[in-house]
C-alpha cells in the first residue's frame, strides 16, 4: 500500500539546498561562538538591545515563512498510474500546503483590499438583461448576503482574530513567567515585578510586546484572510497577501545567498593581500578595481543576459518554470556577490595590514608560526566581528537591490514571485482611477518591515562588535 | 605630486585594460555573436541566414581576435575585438541598434544627466552634513536619538517608493510640478525639481547616519578636547575643529563619485522621462542594445577611475599630512 | 584660605545611582600662585580625572557629583557654561599628556594659538599672529616665524608640546594644568619641557597643577606634592618632607619600588594592582596591599591627621617602621666565560626609500648601522637609547623578524642564516614592550604558550601541558590562568604571560622590547624581580632594550648606548653610568630626574631634537647637538677609543684627551 508520502515528489532547488547549507552553516556557527567567549559576550550584548532583540523577532517571523516556502514539491496527478506517477508541473512548498486556499482562490481581475466585488464595472446577464455592474467576486467575501453585512463581518472577524492572538500571547506569557520565576526561585509575583521595571537581564517587555502584537497580527490575517482577500488581488484575480509572503523568500534568498558567495572571496582575498602585500596584494587590488569599475547594474545586467541565454539553449536541463526561475534568482545572487565583495575586501585588506605589524603577530614569526597558521589563528579571529558585521549590514541594501533590478528588468524572473516585480507589475496602474494602491502598498508594507528589522538589528550587532563605535548611540 | 599624479595615470591603464578584455569575454566569448542574434531575433526568425545577415548587420561577421585570411596588421584589426573593444580607447563606440552613433548619443544626453545628478549630488551634500552635525550637536540627547531612528526608517524605504510617492502626492494629487518631462534652460527648471527634491531625500538616511558617525569618531579624539580647554564655544569647536578634519573622509568618498555623476541615476531619469544617460543605458538594457551597454561599461570604468584620480589629488589638498609628505 | 585655587570634597563619577563609579572621591587640595603642586599616583588613580574635573570637560557620562572648585575666589562649578568658557584659556589652561594627538591636525600651529588670543585677549589679525610668536619666542620654540605657519605633523614631539603650552599662555591662565606633560617625551627633551615650565611659573607667578606618576619629576618640579590612590588622596607635604620621609605607606612603597643608581637591592613589590571602582570599596582603599593592614583599615577609612606638618590618611601613620630595609641579594655573580652566547658583527638594517615617477630608490633609512655586541651566557646587555635610534631595529632584526640588510649574527658558535632560523628561534626569544597588543585577545593563555612549542616541536606532545602549567607557575601566576583570555588580566599579569610565551621554548637568550615602560612603577617592580629570578634560576642571557636607564642600572651587567644607529659608547654598566664618557650619554644620565637630594649635579641641557635617521648629520651623527665638537666630528665617523675595563667611546672629544 502506498504512504501518504508517494503522492509527493520532492523537489530540491538548487536555492532550497544551499539554502539548507546555509541554516546547517548558521547552526555550526552558532555552537562555534558559544564556545568562544570573546564572540559570545557581544551577543549577549545585542540581546540585551530592546531594539535589537525586537527586529530580531520580527525578522524571525520572516525566516520561519521564508524557510516553509523554501521545502519543495510537486503533488501527483489524481489520474495517473500508481506505477509510472505523473506529476503536476507546479512546484509548491510546504508554505502553499498551509495557507491552503490563499493560493488557489483566484479572481478574474484587480480587486480593493477587503471587497466583495471587482475593481472594474463588466457586463453581466441579470434577468436576462445585460447590466453593467461590480460583478461579485468568487471567494472574496463570497458568504455574504448583501454588502451592508460586509462591515460589521470584518469587524467581527478582526475582534475574534486579535482576541485569540492576545489569548495566545497571554497564555505563552503566563508559561514564560512561570519557568523563569521558577528557575530564579522567585514568586511570580516578584518576577512580575522585575520584569515591568524592567529589570530582567534581558529586555523583557520589550519581547512580550512584539510577540503579542505579532500574535495579534496573525490571528487578525488569519480570520480576515479566510474569507476576504485582505491586501486584495492583482492583474490577474491572484491574492496579494499570498503574493507579498512568497515574496519573502526570494528577499531572504537574495540577501542571504549573496553574502555567501561574497564571503570566500572578500575574506580570502582581503586578507591575502593584506597580510601577504607585495606583489599578492597588486594583483588582488588590480583585480577589485577593475571590478568595482565597471558600473554594478551593467555588469549585472550582462551576467542575466547570459544567464538567459543559457537556459534558452539548454531547455532539457530545466523542466519545470520554478526551476527555470530558480536558475536564474541563483545566477542573480552569483553575480551580485562577484560584484559586491570588494567593499569587505578592501576592509580586511587594511585590517590585516594593521594587525600584521602587532606584536602578537611579531611574536608568532618569532617562532616560525607558519603564514597559514598565523592568519587562520591570529588574523583571522581578529577581523571577525568585522565580517559579521558586513554581513547583516549587507542584507537590507540587497533586498532593496532586488527590487531595483527588476525594474531594469535583470532582476529575478517575472514569473517569480517578488517585491520588485510587484512594484514593477503596478506601478503603470497608478494613473488608473481609482488608483490600484494596494499592490504597491502590499510591497512597501512587507518590504519596509522587512529592512527596518534588518537594519535596526544590524545597527544593534554592530554596536556590540564594533569596539570604536562601541557604548555610543 | 606631479609624478604621483603621472603614476596614477598610467596605472588607469591597465585597467580600462582589464575592463574591456572582461567586457569583450562577457560580450564576445561567454555569449557569442550567434547567441546574441538568436535573442534579438526572436525564436520564429531564427534561421542561419538572418543570423548571418544580422552580424554582417552589426559588424560582428569578422574573426574574434585574429583575422587570418587578412594580410599584414589587418589581421589583428580586422577583428571584433579590435573594432569593437579596441576602438573604446579612442572613445570610437559604433553606432546602436537604432542606427545612431553611440557617442553623439552619448554627448547630447550628458547634458540631461548632470542636470539632475549635479543638483542632487550638492543639495545632498549640504543637507546630510548639516543633519549629521546637528545630530553630533545634540549628541546623547533624545533628539539625537530620534534623529539616528529617522535615518534608519529613511534608509530603509526602497528608492523606488520615494519616486512613485513623489510623483503621486505631489504631482498627481497636488498638481505641483510635472509628474516627467525634460526642456533645456530656464524652463527645464520645474521639470527637475521633483527629481532633485527626491533624490536628496532618498539619500539622507543613509549619508547623514554616516557622516554622523564619522564626525563622532572625530568629537572623541584628544584635540578636541584641547579645543574645549581653550575656552572656545561648542558652535565653534563643530564647525571650525571637527568639520574640517570630518571633511577629509566626506570630500573623499564624495569625489569618487563625481565623474559618475554624468551616467546619471538609472530610476530616476527612467520614472521622469529626462533624456539622460541613465535612461538611455535602462533602454539599452531592455532592449538588449549590446553595442551601448559595452559603451556605457566603458565610460562607467574610464569615468570611475577619473574618480579614483581625483581623489588622490582632493585627498592630498584636503590633507597637509599627505599633501606634504 | 588664600589660595589661588581651593579645591574642596571634590567628588567625580561616572553614571547615577548605585552603579555609580566615584573616579574622584572627596578630593580636598589648594594651590597657590607661583607654587607647583603636584599630583601623584599611577595610572588609574584618578588624577587626570580631576584635572578635567576642574575644567569641567569630562567625557561624556562623567559628571561632578558635589564639592566646589574655586579659582582665585570664584566658584568655577557655579558657573554657567557661557561663563565657564571664559575661565578655560583665561583663568586656568591645560596641556595635555599627548601632543601629537592633542593638537589638531589639520589646522595650523599658528592659527591654533591665534584662536586663543583671539578669545581671551581679544587680538585678531596680524596683531594675534604676532603675539603667536611672540609666545612660541617665550616657550623657546627656535625659528618662530616660520613654526606659525607649520602643521603639528611637521614638529617634533619636543616642539609640539612647546606649541601646546604657547597655545596655554595665550589667555594668561593664572592656573597652568600639566597633565603628564612629559610622559611621551624623551629624557632629553622632557629636560628641556621642564625647564621651560618651571622659568613660566616663576616669571609669570602662574600657580600649577602637575599631574604625573614620576617621582622623580615631581622631586625636581614641584613644591608640594598629594599622593592619589585609587580616587583618594592619601597623603599631601611639602616636597622636601615628603622626600625625606614620606608617611603613608603606599607612597613608601612607591619609593622602594623605583629602582635607584647604585643598589643592587631587591625592589619591594606592591603585591596586587589598583583595585577597579567598581570594586565595593570600604575602608582604607589601599588596605588590601598594604603590608601593615591591621583589621581596623579594613573597616574604617582612615582620616586626615597631621604628622611633623605633612598630612596622611593612614591609621598607623604614627607607628610605621622608619624605613623598609631592602633587601639585599647581590647580582648573579656569572663567571665571564670566554665564549660569547651572541655574537653580533656588522649588523645593518637600511630601509630603502623610494621617490618620483618610477619609485627609484633615492636613499636608505639607516635605522642600525654597524652595530656589534656581544653577550655571554647568564648575562644581560641593556641597549640604551631614546625613541627613533634604531634599538628596537636591532632586536627585531636579530630574531630576522626583520631581514638584516648585511653583518652577522652568531648564537652559540652557530651562525644564523636563512636556512638554519629554526635553531636561531629556540634559542632566542623576545619580550615586546605592550602587554595589551602582544598577546592575541582572541587566544586563551594556554594556546598562547602551547603555540612556540608546538610551532618548533619542543618536547613531546604530551607532556606540553605540563610544561605550560610549570610555566605559569614559575612566572607567578594561577595554575587556571591557562584556561582564560588574556583580556582578564591586568597589564603586570600580561607582561608576566609574555615573558612565559618566551621561556616556553626554553631558549638562551631573551630579548625585552622595554618590557616595564607600558607599566606603573609597582608593576614594574614586580616585573624586574621576576626576570632576575629567571635569569638567576635559569641562567637566562637578556637584550635589554630600554629607555630608562634606573631600569639598566637595576639589572644590566653591561650597557651599550645607541644614538642615530650607531653605539656610541658600551661597557660595564657600573662604569658608564657613574662614568659616562661620551657626551651624549652625560646628557642622558644628568637629564634623568632623580628623586634624591640634589646633588647640585648640572643638568647637561643638549640642544634641539635627535635629527631624522633618513638624513642623519655627516662624520658624528651627535655633532651638531653636543657642544664639544670640534672640525674632526663633522668630518668623519670617530673609531672607539678603549678606556678601561672594557668600556669603550666613540667620540673624538675623549680620543684628544686620552
Amino acid at each position: 500500500m502506498n504512504s501518504a508520502w508517494s503522492s509527493f515528489d520532492f523537489v530540491l532547488l538548487w536555492t532550497d539546498a544551499l539554502i539548507f547549507a546555509l541554516v546547517a552553516g548558521v547552526l555550526v556557527l552558532v555552537f562555534f561562538i558559544r564556545r568562544q567567549e570573546h564572540l559570545r559576550a557581544p551577543w549577549r550584548a545585542v540581546a540585551q538591545r530592546p531594539m535589537a532583540i525586537g527586529a530580531a523577532l520580527v525578522l524571525s517571523v520572516f525566516v520561519v515563512i521564508g524557510l516553509l516556502d523554501s521545502l519543495h514539491y510537486r503533488e501527483k496527478m489524481p489520474d495517473s498510474p500508481a506505477d509510472a506517477p505523473h506529476y503536476s508541473v507546479d512546484v509548491l512548498s510546504v508554505f502553499d500546503a498551509l495557507v491552503g486556499d490563499l493560493r488557489t482562490q483566484q479572481e478574474k481581475t484587480y480587486s480593493e483590499p477587503m471587497a466583495m466585488q471587482l475593481y472594474a464595472k463588466e457586463f453581466v446577464q441579470r434577468d436576462g438583461v445585460a447590466v453593467r455592474e461590480y460583478p461579485r467576486l468568487k471567494f472574496g467575501g463570497s458568504h455574504l448576503r448583501h454588502a451592508s453585512e460586509r462591515e460589521p463581518d470584518i469587524t467581527r472577524r478582526s475582534l475574534i482574530g486579535l482576541a485569540q492572538g492576545l489569548a495566545v500571547s497571554l497564555l505563552l506569557f503566563g508559561l514564560l513567567a512561570a519557568w523563569q520565576a521558577r528557575r530564579a526561585q522567585n514568586s511570580f509575583g516578584e518576577w512580575f515585578m522585575l520584569w515591568g521595571e524592567g529589570r530582567l537581564d534581558w529586555p523583557g517587555r520589550t519581547v512580550a510586546v512584539i510577540v503579542m502584537l505579532l500574535l495579534m497580527m496573525g490571528g487578525l490575517l488569519i480570520h480576515l484572510a479566510a474569507a476576504y482577500h485582505v491586501f486584495g488581488t492583482d492583474k490577474v484575480g491572484q491574492d496579494v497577501l499570498y503574493i507579498s509572503l512568497k515574496s519573502i523568500r526570494t528577499g531572504l534568498v537574495i540577501g542571504t545567498l549573496t553574502t555567501l558567495v561574497t564571503l570566500p572571496l572578500a575574506i580570502g582575498l582581503g586578507i591575502a593581500a593584506g597580510y601577504f602585500r607585495g606583489w599578492i596584494d597588486d594583483v588582488i587590488q588590480y583585480v577589485y578595481t577593475v571590478l568595482n569599475s565597471i558600473p554594478g547594474v551593467l555588469l549585472i545586467a550582462a551576467a542575466v543576459l547570459i544567464v538567459q541565454v543559457y537556459v534558452e539553449s539548454n531547455p532539457d536541463l530545466f523542466d519545470t518554470a520554478a526551476r527555470r526561475a530558480d536558475i536564474r534568482l541563483l545566477a542573480l545572487c552569483l553575480i551580485m556577490g562577484v560584484t559586491s565583495w570588494t567593499g569587505l575586501a578592501r576592509l580586511l585588506r587594511g585590517e590585516s595590514l594593521k594587525l600584521r605589524t602587532l606584536d602578537y603577530v611579531e611574536a608568532a614569526r618569532a617562532f616560525g608560526v607558519s603564514h597559514s597558521r598565523i592568519i587562520s589563528r591570529h588574523i583571522f579571529p581578529n577581523v571577525f566581528h568585522l565580517v559579521l558585521i558586513a554581513i547583516v549590514l549587507d542584507f537590507s541594501g540587497l533586498v532593496l537591490a532586488e527590487a531595483v533590478l527588476s525594474y531594469v528588468g535583470v532582476g529575478v524572473d517575472p514569473s517569480m514571485h517578488s517585491w520588485g516585480n510587484m512594484i514593477n507589475g503596478s506601478r503603470l496602474e497608478l494613473a488608473r482611477e481609482p488608483v490600484v494602491w494596494w499592490q504597491l502598498g502590499a510591497a512597501f508594507t512587507f518590504m519596509f518591515t522587512l529592512v527596518l528589522a534588518a537594519n535596526l538589528f544590524a545597527d544593534g550587532v554592530r554596536d556590540a562588535f564594533d569596539p570604536r563605535q562601541g557604548g555610543r548611540r | 605630486m606631479l609624478a604621483y599624479i603621472l603614476r596614477r595615470l598610467l596605472y588607469a591603464i591597465p585597467i580600462l585594460i582589464g575592463v574591456n578584455l572582461l567586457t569583450f569575454a562577457l560580450f564576445f566569448i561567454v555569449n557569442t555573436p550567434e547567441d546574441m542574434a538568436r535573442m534579438q531575433l526572436g525564436a520564429k526568425h531564427v534561421t542561419p541566414d538572418a543570423i548571418e545577415r544580422w552580424k554582417v548587420e552589426h559588424g560582428y561577421d569578422r574573426p574574434l581576435l585574429l583575422n587570418a585570411k587578412a594580410s599584414g596588421s589587418a589581421q589583428l584589426t580586422d577583428t571584433i575585438f579590435f573594432q569593437h573593444s579596441a576602438a573604446m580607447f579612442v572613445f570610437e563606440f559604433g553606432k546602436g541598434d537604432d542606427g545612431r552613433n553611440i557617442g553623439n548619443e552619448i554627448r547630447t544626453r550628458m547634458g540631461p544627466s548632470l542636470a539632475i545628478a549635479l543638483p542632487v549630488f550638492v543639495i545632498g551634500l549640504l543637507v546630510n552634513i548639516t543633519f549629521a552635525l546637528l545630530m553630533v550637536f545634540f549628541r546623547s540627547t533624545y533628539l539625537d536619538l530620534w534623529g539616528v531612528v529617522l535615518c534608519v526608517v529613511l534608509m530603509s524605504i526602497s528608492g523606488l517608493f520615494y519616486i512613485i510617492a513623489g510623483q503621486y502626492f505631489i504631482s498627481k494629487m497636488w498638481n505641483l510640478l510635472p509628474i516627467s518631462g525634460f526642456a533645456g534652460g530656464v524652463d527645464g527648471l520645474k521639470f527637475i525639481m521633483l527629481p532633485v527634491l527626491i533624490g536628496v531625500v532618498a539619500g539622507i538616511g543613509s549619508g547623514a547616519r554616516w557622516y554622523r558617525t564619522i564626525f563622532l569618531e572625530e568629537i572623541g579624539k584628544d584635540y578636541v578636547r584641547t579645543a574645549r580647554a581653550k575656552g572656545l564655544s561648542e558652535v565653534r569647536v563643530l564647525f571650525r575643529h571637527i568639520l574640517k578634519n570630518g571633511m577629509i573622509p566626506i570630500l573623499t568618498g564624495a569625489v569618487v563619485v563625481l565623474p559618475l555623476l554624468f551616467m546619471g541615476s538609472l530610476i530616476t531619469e527612467s520614472f521622469f522621462g529626462i533624456p539622460g544617460l541613465g535612461s538611455y543605458t535602462i533602454d539599452a538594457i531592455q532592449a538588449q542594445d549590446f553595442a551601448v551597454v559595452r559603451a556605457m561599461v566603458f565610460l562607467g570604468s574610464f569615468l570611475y577611475i577619473v574618480g579614483l584620480i581625483l581623489t588622490d589629488i582632493s585627498y592630498s589638498w584636503a590633507d597637509p599630512r599627505v599633501r606634504l609628505q | 584660605m588664600n589660595a589661588l585655587l581651593n579645591v574642596d570634597k571634590l567628588v567625580t563619577a561616572f553614571g547615577r545611582g548605585d552603579d555609580a563609579l566615584r573616579v574622584v572621591d572627596g578630593i580636598s587640595f589648594h594651590v597657590a600662585a607661583g607654587e607647583t603642586y603636584a599630583l601623584l599616583g599611577e595610572s588609574g588613580c584618578g588624577k587626570s580625572m580631576t584635572a578635567l574635573s576642574l575644567m569641567r570637560l569630562l567625557p561624556d557620562g562623567g559628571h561632578i557629583a558635589s564639592g566646589s572648585v574655586q579659582l582665585d575666589g570664584q566658584d568655577v562649578l557655579a558657573l554657567p557654561e557661557f561663563d565657564m568658557r571664559g575661565v578655560r584659556g583665561g583663568g586656568m589652561a591645560m596641556i595635555f599628556q599627548e601632543p601629537m594627538l592633542a593638537l589638531n591636525p589639520v589646522i595650523k600651529v599658528g592659527t591654533q594659538i591665534a584662536e586663543a588670543l583671539e578669545l581671551h585677549q581679544h587680538l585678531t589679525g596680524q596683531a594675534a599672529w604676532d603675539a603667536a610668536r611672540a609666545l612660541l619666542d617665550s616657550v623657546g620654540v627656535p625659528d618662530a616665524e616660520r613654526r606659525l605657519d607649520s602643521y603639528p605633523f611637521e614638529l617634533s614631539g619636543g616642539l609640539r608640546q612647546r606649541v601646546m603650552i604657547a597655545m596655554a599662555l595665550a589667555g594668561k591662565p593664572k592656573l597652568l594644568i600639566a597633565d603628564e606633560p612629559t610622559t611621551a617625551l624623551d629624557v632629553t627633551i622632557q629636560a628641556q619641557v621642564l625647564e621651560v615650565l618651571r622659568q613660566l611659573r616663576t616669571e609669570q607667578q602662574m600657580g600649577m597643577l602637575l599631574i604625573t606618576h614620576d617621582l622623580g619629576v615631581v622631586a625636581e618640579n614641584a613644591d608640594r606634592v598629594g599622593v592619589m590612590y585609587a580616587g583618594e588622596l592619601v597623603e599631601e607635604g611639602a616636597r622636601d618632607a615628603f622626600f625625606a620621609a614620606p608617611k603613608h605607606p603606599y607612597s613608601r612603597m612607591l619609593f622602594e619600588a623605583l629602582p635607584r643608581p647604585g643598589d643592587g637591592g631587591r625592589l619591594t613589590t606592591i603585591p596586587g594592582q589598583v583595585p577597579g571602582f567598581d570594586n565595593e570599596l570600604q575602608g582604607c582603599r589601599f588596605a588590601p596591599r598594604c603590608p601593615y593592614a591591621i583589621a581596623r583599615c579594613q573597616s574604617e577609612s582612615p582620616d586626615w591627621q597631621e604628622l611633623n606638618g605633612q598630612r596622611v590618611r593612614c591609621h598607623l601613620a604614627a607607628e610605621l617602621p622608619v624605613r623598609i630595609e631592602r633587601e639585599l641579594t647581590a647580582h648573579a655573580k656569572s663567571t665571564q666565560s670566554e665564549e660569547p652566547l651572541l655574537q653580533v658583527d656588522g649588523l645593518k638594517v637600511h630601509f630603502p626609500v623610494r621617490r618620483g615617477f618610477f619609485q627609484r630608490t633615492v636613499g636608505y633609512v639607516r635605522a642600525v648601522d654597524e652595530v656589534s655586541l656581544s653577550i655571554q651566557a647568564g648575562r644581560t646587555l641593556a641597549l640604551v637609547g631614546e625613541s627613533g635610534c634604531g634599538k628596537t631595529t636591532v632586536g627585531k632584526a636579530l630574531l630576522r623578524l626583520i631581514e638584516p640588510t648585511a653583518g652577522t649574527v652568531s648564537l652559540g658558535g652557530e651562525t644564523i642564516h636563512v636556512n638554519n632560523a629554526a635553531t636561531l628561534r629556540r634559542q632566542a626569544q623576545m619580550v615586546f614592550q605592550d602587554p595589551f597588543s602582544s598577546l592575541n585577545p582572541r587566544m586563551r593563555v594556554a594556546d598562547i604558550l602551547l603555540e612556540g612549542m608546538d610551532a618548533l616541536c619542543v618536547g613531546a606532545a604530551k607532556d606540553r601541558h605540563e610544561v605550560m602549567t610549570q610555566l605559569l607557575r614559575q612566572v607567578g601566576l594561577p595554575e587556571d590562568a591557562g584556561g582564560r583570555y588574556p583580556h582578564a588580566f591586568s597589564g603586570g599579569q600580561r607582561q608576566r604571560i609574555a615573558i612565559a610565551r618566551a621561556l616556553a621554548v626554553s631558549p638562551q637568550l631573551v630579548i625585552c622590547d622595554e618590557p616595564t615602560s607600558a607599566l606603573d612603577v609597582s608593576v614594574q617592580a614586580q616585573i624586574l624581580n621576576l626576570l632576575k629570578d629567571l635569569q638567576d634560576s635559569l641562567g637566562l642571557a637578556y637584550l635589554f632594550i630600554t629607555h630608562n636607564l634606573a631600569v639598566v642600572d637595576y639589572l644590566a651587567h653591561d650597557v651599550a648606548v645607541m644614538y642615530l644607529g650607531r653605539i656610541v659608547e658600551q661597557g660595564a654598566a657600573a662604569d658608564v653610568l657613574s662614568s659616562p664618557r661620551h657626551p651624549y650619554t652625560q646628557a642622558l644620565v644628568s637629564a634623568v630626574p632623580r628623586i634624591e637630594a640634589q646633588t647640585g649635579q648640572r643638568i647637561i641641557r643638549l640642544a634641539g631634537d635627535q635629527p631624522s635617521p633618513l638624513n642623519p648629520p655627516q662624520g658624528c651623527h651627535f655633532h651638531p647637538r653636543c657642544s664639544h665638537a670640534s672640525e674632526a666630528c663633522r668630518q668623519t665617523f670617530p673609531d672607539p677609543t678603549l678606556l678601561d675595563n672594557g668600556h669603550w667611546v666613540r667620540c673624538h672629544w675623549v680620543a684628544a684627551q686620552s
